[in-house]
């Protein structure tokens, strides 16, 4: 069980001041403030970053790997992400970044949006084939596919099974790294240059492979700094490296991948609230258009909105069109294209449902454990005040039943029980007197 | 052991927007008992539909639903005109829908089919001028 939840996201005791701003913002409710820190509930959490976005105290973090880590290979190949192009002020040609990357360090570069344009156009075939799988759910977004798989289990058959371009761009970048320097593949490292954390935990915990082809993730944000030092040198000598065009590009705002696929109905949504929304709908059959694709973002905007990057999402999202008009649909037919199978774009693995949020062990427990939480929010005063450490009333019903919390945390309850006890007391003392 | 659980709930007949409320609150009492999910997303579907035609149709009413070890039990109360053909609301794409409900997306006429198909035992009550009574089980 351990490693199918690896995360990304952790708490920084020390900075915690248990202020409760994280457990109301989080969208499994995965957060429990105890004895005044933030602890995450590790079958809860989806890596989604948003406890990180609004934490004031900057006590919730995201663990990745730093530059360091290039010098445990021989080779290594930087993979940006597409959010990272509109980072940047005034850019006006991707070759200035990708020289720059190689001028801080890595040997290759490969492009995730390269390996986006392969995956658009084989969920195009895919989409088109399976119309009994209608509407198909996109896999880009872990986050997304981790909310399925705790949350959704009827719509797990709906996901698209292929490989997020992530882990194709790994797996391209490694097999070209291969032919261009004879080096045995494990001597080659290679390295997602991420928008978000949920991509961090995708590598250690994949869902649909069984091993991510990444060697590392690293954080826009903290490549950025050193990137943009190097950015006027790579502007005066810039190596002419892209090989992807407009459609991956486009995959970095939300909208783009659905867009590239190029289908007659389809619908995006992003944020994640609103993903939960979709994705309730759609489980009750709510949606009467037949719709063909569904393309799923976590964060607003899109990648371009991951909590790993610089920029604000959406001036990020604007100048990513803006560099977009000047790119060429697609570059995939470029000779330095490595070749490739296309059945190595499908998933090997199967997605199984987690049912986490069961109340207990079978049925008739659970039935059991559901009465009482039923019976403990006629008690509770329904605030959601969060001042117990859950998020809601009802989280912290479902809490005592699994054990890890008590009925005298709701300080309502707890002031209840003073009064009475405060009251006998006096009653005591009057009976004393007489 | 005999244990069941009961929940009550309110359909407004005014507000649109909170038709589903009940059908996606049982839906997730049902996903946390680990029932099997084929028979929750039955449940969903035939409970939301019922919801929706007691707020289209019936101005609102009371749901009343029982859950069992082995099945659930829904009872859908509006106090509506009624219905005055059940065979013919029953058939597939017959309906009534006014044309600013057709514009939202409903009126199709496949609530009550669905309903049917995705329960295990469905039986309507209806007197014109009184109101509606859909019952429906759907076994785990
Ligand atoms: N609770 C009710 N009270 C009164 N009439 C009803 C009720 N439920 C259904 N009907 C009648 O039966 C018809 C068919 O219902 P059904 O749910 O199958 O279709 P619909 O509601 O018109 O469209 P859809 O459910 O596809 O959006 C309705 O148009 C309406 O005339
Ligand atoms: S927002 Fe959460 S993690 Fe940050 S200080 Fe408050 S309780 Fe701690
Ligand atoms: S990363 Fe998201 S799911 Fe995980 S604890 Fe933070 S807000 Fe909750
Ligand atoms: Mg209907």
């Amino acid at each position: 069980m351990s490693n199918k939840f690896h995360h990304s996201v952790y708490l920084q005791e020390e900075l915690c001041r248990g202020c409760i701003n994280c457990i109301k913002r989080c969208p499994t409710k995965a957060i429990r403030v105890q004895n005044g820190k933030a602890h995450i509930i590790k079958e809860f959490c989806i890596d989604c970053g948003e406890c990180i976005r609004h934490c004031p105290h900057h006590a919730k973090l995201a663990r990745r790997d730093h530059l360091d880590k290039l010098s445990g290979y021989e080779y290594t190949v930087a993979l940006p992400a597409p959010s990272l192009y509109c980072q940047f002020n005034n850019l006006t040609d991707v070759n200035i970044v990708l020289t720059a990357l190689l001028r801080i360090g890595f040997d290759d570069v490969f492009e995730v949006s390269a390996a986006a344009e392969l995956v658009s156009e084989e969920s195009r075939r895919y989409v088109n084939n399976h119309p009994e799988r209608w509407p198909i759910i996109s896999t880009a977004c872990p986050t997304v596919e981790r909310l399925i798989r705790v949350r959704f289990p009827n719509l797990i058959e709906h996901l698209l099974p292929l490989l997020p371009p992530v882990e194709v761009a790994a797996r391209l970048a490694r097999q070209r790294a291969v032919e261009r320097t004879g080096l045995p593949p494990e001597k080659i490292g290679i390295f997602f240059l991420s928008p978000c954390p949920s991509k961090v935990a995708f590598m250690k915990s994949p869902l649909g492979i069984d091993k991510s082809g990444l060697d590392g993730v690293m954080a826009i944000k903290d490549i950025y700094q050193i990137l943009l030092s190097h950015m006027k040198e790579a502007e005066q000598d810039t190596q002419n490296l892209s090989i992807s065009g407009k459609i991956g590009v486009g995959w970095g705002m939300a909208g783009g991948e659905a867009a590239g696929m190029i289908l007659d109905s389809y619908l995006a949504a992003d944020g994640i609230e609103n993903v939960i929304q979709v994705l309730e709908d759609l489980e009750d059959e709510k949606f009467t258009s037949n719709l063909q694709f569904i393309e799923l973002n976590a964060c607003h905007a899109g990648c371009v909105g991951g909590v790993l990057n610089v920029e604000n999402p959406f001036l990020a999202k604007a100048k990513l069109k803006q560099l977009n008009r000047y790119m060429p649909v697609s570059l995939q037919h470029r000779s330095d294209y490595p070749a490739f199978d296309r059945n190595l774009l499908y998933f090997t693995e199967e997605i199984t449902y987690e049912p986490v949020y069961n109340l207990g062990n079978n049925l008739a427990e659970s039935m059991e454990n559901l009465k009482t939480v039923e019976a403990l929010m006629k008690k509770f005063p329904g605030l959601d005040c969060g001042s117990c450490g859950a998020p809601t009333c009802r989280a912290l019903a479902e809490d005592i039943v699994r054990g890890f919390a008590k009925e005298d945390d709701c300080i309502y309850l707890l002031r209840d029980y003073y009064h009475r006890l405060q009251k006998s007391q006096l009653l005591k003392e009057e009976e004393n007197e007489t | 052991m005999s244990s069941s659980l009961r929940f009550e709930y309110q359909v407004s007949g005014e507000d649109f927007t909170l038709a589903g409320e009940a059908s996606s609150d049982i839906k997730n009492k049902l996903k946390q008992m680990g029932v099997d999910p084929t028979a929750v997303r039955k449940v969903a579907i035939a409970m939301y539909e019922g919801e929706i035609n007691m707020v289209i149709h019936g101005g609102g009413g009371e749901i009343s639903v029982e859950i069992l070890p082995d099945r659930i039990i829904m009872e859908l109360v509006d106090h509506g005109p009624g219905i005055a053909d059940i065979d013919l609301a029953m058939q597939e794409g017959y309906s009534t829908a006014p044309d600013q409900i057709r514009s939202l997306g409903f009126g199709a006429g496949m609530g009550l089919p669905n309903m049917k198909k995705y329960s295990d035992e469905m039986n309507i009550f209806s007197a014109v001028g009184e109101g509606t009574r859909v019952h429906m089980v759907v076994n785990f």
